[in-house]
């Protein structure tokens, strides 16, 4: 592999117009709105076309304001048709873009007499040949693309930052927006025209489907990581730089691996935007999915802690003082369960909370205490369900077991407050304080 | 069983229908001579096309007709159940498949190019990709949207790496694969035809036995889970017939514009009818006569690639349907509107001027004067003097000199069915809702235009009103000369 200057451009084209996309994709996944980019993206290729036709030759500007004419349009016909045929707004979308589709292949296959136009270049891009399209700028060939994209990342950043607040609250709750006097519909068209710029400014680079990849994915990664909106926005530009940075880079390294040549990096950046969302989908630390399980059985060893400290207690409790140690089998036995609680005997000896005498078990003094607070939750919470909620079966124990764990020092006060500060519990245990 | 058969007998017509096309479609044999070659007029080249005289276009537009008519049966319920561009998503999605097929079987074989394992390939990942959206739905808190978009353009984008890699390959020639995208419909082989054929036909049968489950799938799946029914396995079925078409429409007409077969006669039979067998049936004729036409069209202009214009034609049913559709289109809709707001000016001026005999029994003048009746309600001049030209027309009123109008003999008939209706709903409202007397004729206003005969009956039944044909008094005072000229209305009771 030989890493030149033409492939650090290439990054750099992929980076800007991937972060370009990603400012405002964030704000499609969160309005639900996703396939709108789609839609759009396929829909502007008949103004592509038109100006082609019009002006023949590729100029940057007439094929943005061609784009924007469409993108505003596209959206007006799936709102009206929407509104008008009791269709749902998927199938809205698929006739409208589909449609516009259609009559954009057609205009390209008008217009390739005319200008060097493939329809292939259109739907995947040439990044690879950005760089050898260069302007001039401060004595310095800078390549068209890279300035194209730049330009569109800046104007997004502007919107974005300008229109922080309202994009917030009309992206969250549209009503409120509306009541507070902030026109939804207007940000809406605005936002509208800015993804149809952006698929424009990004479809030299990545083509005009890749580029919902570059829209969509690293604003969905970056929902899945962070509830707030500002760390979402910062995450998903980092995220689109990376998938430019690594998907050239795999896409010249990787197919060597298979003795293949080198492959689209068009392609690949799209490919690896979704791998980055896989590990996040997997291993984020809130919403991942792995995540989610670890926490889940972390808390189930937990509970299984709180339950053997709650066990020994009641057994000291009972016991005469002298009484021997509990062994483990019997823990297991209370507990029903095997290995979890071996596993948590081990944990908690660890941290001092018990300790081991004469082949079992029983508490340390910072063991008991925590045993203590762990039973006065369980009593508390049985006399409040039973003497201040009147409900007073059977299951008390069992919800009371349920809600031990999750009782703090200040719920405990609380509990006793209103429960009258009693001594016993129902089942006439004492109360420990 | 018995129901099934019944169906199947009832639709007999229809099953005839596609075996006929069917049988057309593979009667077609290489043998039939090649047909008169073109001449200059569009006349021959007309006659050439539609009537089958050359033999390739023949199997173009049997193929593409019966793709249509596939796309437009099996779409039917893809829109019903919403879930139009999960489409779009598993055809983008079939791209890896085609290429890591034609990847392995260069490899393998050193023909990359066999239709079978292409079809396998593409098969497979949209299966894939169907399941990705899923997992995404169910595992994370991303709705369907984002779920749709990431993985359209991320399996898109493993299928564009596979392809660069497939392109640059040493062995084998990629050149035809592009053809999956954009669709080759000229070219299409009879052996495509016949895959053609056979799939329209499964999707055909599969509609016709599974009818009453797919629809109950589309309509309510909760209630069909309660039921008993397999609904996750029904679901699959459907989604399986989807993907079968979507993959042997792909070389036809390429995979973003199979997606409009899929979705777009269905859109449109939509327009038609509230009936979902009549829509069905609409929707496969859509796909079929837009496969039809739009083949047919491009074969005679060879600058137009074919898989669009099938689609625009499509597109143009569509919007046919949007305008003229006989039960959502718009017209319809527009028309039906229009006759409403007819009929609720034509019954107000017929109960203003009741109500004014009723409250100027002297039959000396000879009707009520046009300026007054303006301030009863917010006529504009325009639409009073239309309205008073048509009942007019209708000879329910009787124009007077000095602008004066009055009910005629049958208009007062009219008029009494109108203000009991009227009166009938104020006394419902006063009686059983508790309605403060002052405000019910404002309710009552608006509802008298469309109360049913039964709702009528209904009334009269919980008012006991004594006998049908009398005339309840208003319950509140009728003014035609309060200060502002609207009425102001007092409890008399």
């Amino acid at each position: 592999m030989e890493w030149t200057f033409i492939d650090t451009w290439i990054v750099l084209v992929g980076a800007l117009s991937a972060a370009a996309c990603a400012l405002l994709g964030n704000y499609l996944v969160l309005r639900r709105m996703s396939m709108m980019g789609d839609a759009i993206s396929h829909a502007v290729l008949p103004g592509l076309a038109i100006a082609f036709l019009i002006t023949g030759s590729r100029d940057s500007l007439p094929m943005l304001v061609g784009a924007i004419i469409v993108g505003v349009v596209t959206t007006f016909m799936i709102q009206g048709i929407d509104r008008l045929s009791g269709l749902d707004r998927g199938a809205s979308m698929g006739v409208v873009f589909t449609t516009l589709f259609a009559i954009g292949l057609i205009l390209i296959r008008q217009a390739a007499d005319h200008v060097d136009l493939d329809p292939s270049c259109v739907l995947y891009g040439a990044i690879e040949l950005t760089p050898l399209d260069t302007v001039e700028l401060f004595g310095q060939e800078i390549p068209q693309a890279a300035i194209t994209s730049g330009l569109m990342l800046m104007v997004n950043l502007a919107f974005v930052i300008v229109f922080f607040k309202e994009l917030k609250i009309t992206s969250f709750d549209p009503a409120l927006a509306t009541t507070m006097g902030f026109n939804a519909n207007v940000l809406h068209y605005i936002l509208m025209t800015l993804v149809a710029a952006t698929t424009i400014a990004a479809f030299e680079s990545v083509g005009s489907i890749l580029v919902i990849a570059m829209l969509i994915v690293p604003g969905a990664a970056a929902h899945l990581m962070t509830d707030r909106l500002g760390w979402m926005l910062i995450i998903s530009v980092v995220f689109s730089v990376l998938s430019a940075f690594l998907g050239h880079l795999s896409a010249i390294t990787i197919p060597t691996w298979f003795g293949f040549q080198d492959t689209s990096t068009a392609g690949m950046m799209a490919l690896i935007a979704g791998l980055l969302f896989v590990v996040v989908f997997l291993f984020s630390p809130r919403y991942g999915v792995f995540s989610r399980m670890v926490n889940q059985f972390l808390l189930g060893l937990r509970i299984v802690g709180d339950d053997i400290l709650g066990f020994l207690y009641r057994y000291h409790e009972l016991a005469p003082a002298n009484a021997a140690p509990v062994p483990v089998p019997e823990i297991q036995n209370a507990l029903q369960t095997d290995i979890p609680v071996k596993v948590m005997i081990w944990n908690l000896r660890r941290t001092g909370l018990i300790l081991r005498q004469n082949g079992g078990y029983t508490l340390t003094p910072s063991g008991k205490k925590a045993g203590k607070g762990l039973i006065r939750s369980h009593r508390l919470w049985e006399s409040y369900l039973c003497n201040v909620m009147g409900y007073c079966n059977t299951d008390v124990h069992r919800h009371a077991h349920q809600f031990e764990h999750f009782t703090d020092t200040k719920l405990q006060e609380e509990l006793s407050q209103v429960t009258g500060n009693p001594d016993y519990d129902p089942h006439n245990r004492k109360i420990p304080m | 069983m018995r129901n099934r058969a019944k169906f199947i007998h009832r639709n007999l017509l229809s099953i005839l229908i596609i075996v006929a096309t069917v049988l057309i479609g593979t009667s077609f044999s290489p043998a039939v001579s090649a047909g008169n070659l073109a001449t200059d007029s569009l006349r021959s080249d007309l006659v050439r096309v539609f009537m089958f005289q050359d033999y390739n276009t023949r199997v173009v537009v049997t193929g593409t007709t019966l793709l249509g008519l596939a796309a437009g049966l099996i779409g039917t319920f893809l829109v019903l159940r919403k879930r139009a561009l999960l489409s779009d998503t598993l055809s983008h999605a079939t791209l890896p498949g085609i290429a890591l097929a034609f990847i392995l079987m260069t490899l393998v074989s050193g023909d990359g190019k066999q239709l079978l394992p292409l079809i396998i390939g593409a098969a497979i990942f949209s299966v894939l990709g169907t399941l990705s959206v899923l997992a995404i739905q169910r595992f994370s808190r991303l709705k369907d949207d984002a779920a749709l978009g990431i993985v359209l353009s991320v399996y898109f984008g493993l299928g564009v790496a596979l392809m660069g890699m497939a392109t640059r390959m040493d062995a084998g020639n990629a050149a035809g694969l592009s053809s999956f995208i954009y669709g080759k419909t000229a070219s299409m082989l009879f052996s495509d035809a016949l895959l053609i054929a056979g799939t329209a036909l499964v999707a055909a049968i599969a509609c016709i036995l599974f009818f009453k489950e797919f629809s109950m799938v589309c309509f309510d799946a909760d209630y069909g889970m309660t039921q008993g029914w397999p609904v996750a396995r029904l679901d699959f079925l459907m989604m399986a017939l989807v993907i079968l078409v979507t993959v042997i429409g792909l070389q036809a007409v390429g995979l973003i514009l199979v997606v409009a077969l899929l979705i777009i006669p269905a859109a449109s039979a939509r327009f038609w009818t509230f009936r979902l067998r009549n829509m069905l049936w609409l929707s496969g004729a859509f796909g079929a006569l837009s496969g039809f036409v739009g083949s047919g069209v491009s074969a005679l202009m060879a600058n137009l690639p074919a898989g669009a214009v099938i689609v625009l034609t499509a597109s143009l049913f569509f919007i046919f349907s949007m305008v003229f559709g006989s039960a959502r289109g718009l017209l319809h809709i527009g028309m039906d509107r229009l006759r409403l707001g007819r009929k609720i000016m034509d019954e107000n001026l017929l109960r203003d001027l009741f109500e004014w005999s009723e409250t100027n029994p002297n039959e000396g003048t000879p009707g009520i004067e046009i300026s007054a009746l303006k301030h009863r309600r917010s006529w504009t001049q325009s639409a009073l003097k239309k309205t008073i030209r048509r009942l007019h027309r209708q000879k329910t009123i009787n124009v007077y000199s000095e602008n004066r109008v009055n009910l005629s003999k049958s208009g007062r008939l009219a008029a009494f069915e109108v203000v009991r209706r009227h009166r009938l709903w104020e006394t419902y409202l006063i009686t059983h809702a508790d309605v403060a007397p002052g405000i019910v004729d404002l309710s009552a206003d608006r509802i008298e235009h469309v109360l049913e005969p039964e709702l009528i009956r209904q009334l009269e039944e919980k008012l006991e009103a004594e006998t049908k044909e009398k005339l309840l008094s208003s319950p509140h005072t009728i003014s035609f000369t309060g200060a502002d000229g609207h009425r102001t209305p007092k409890m008399t009771r």
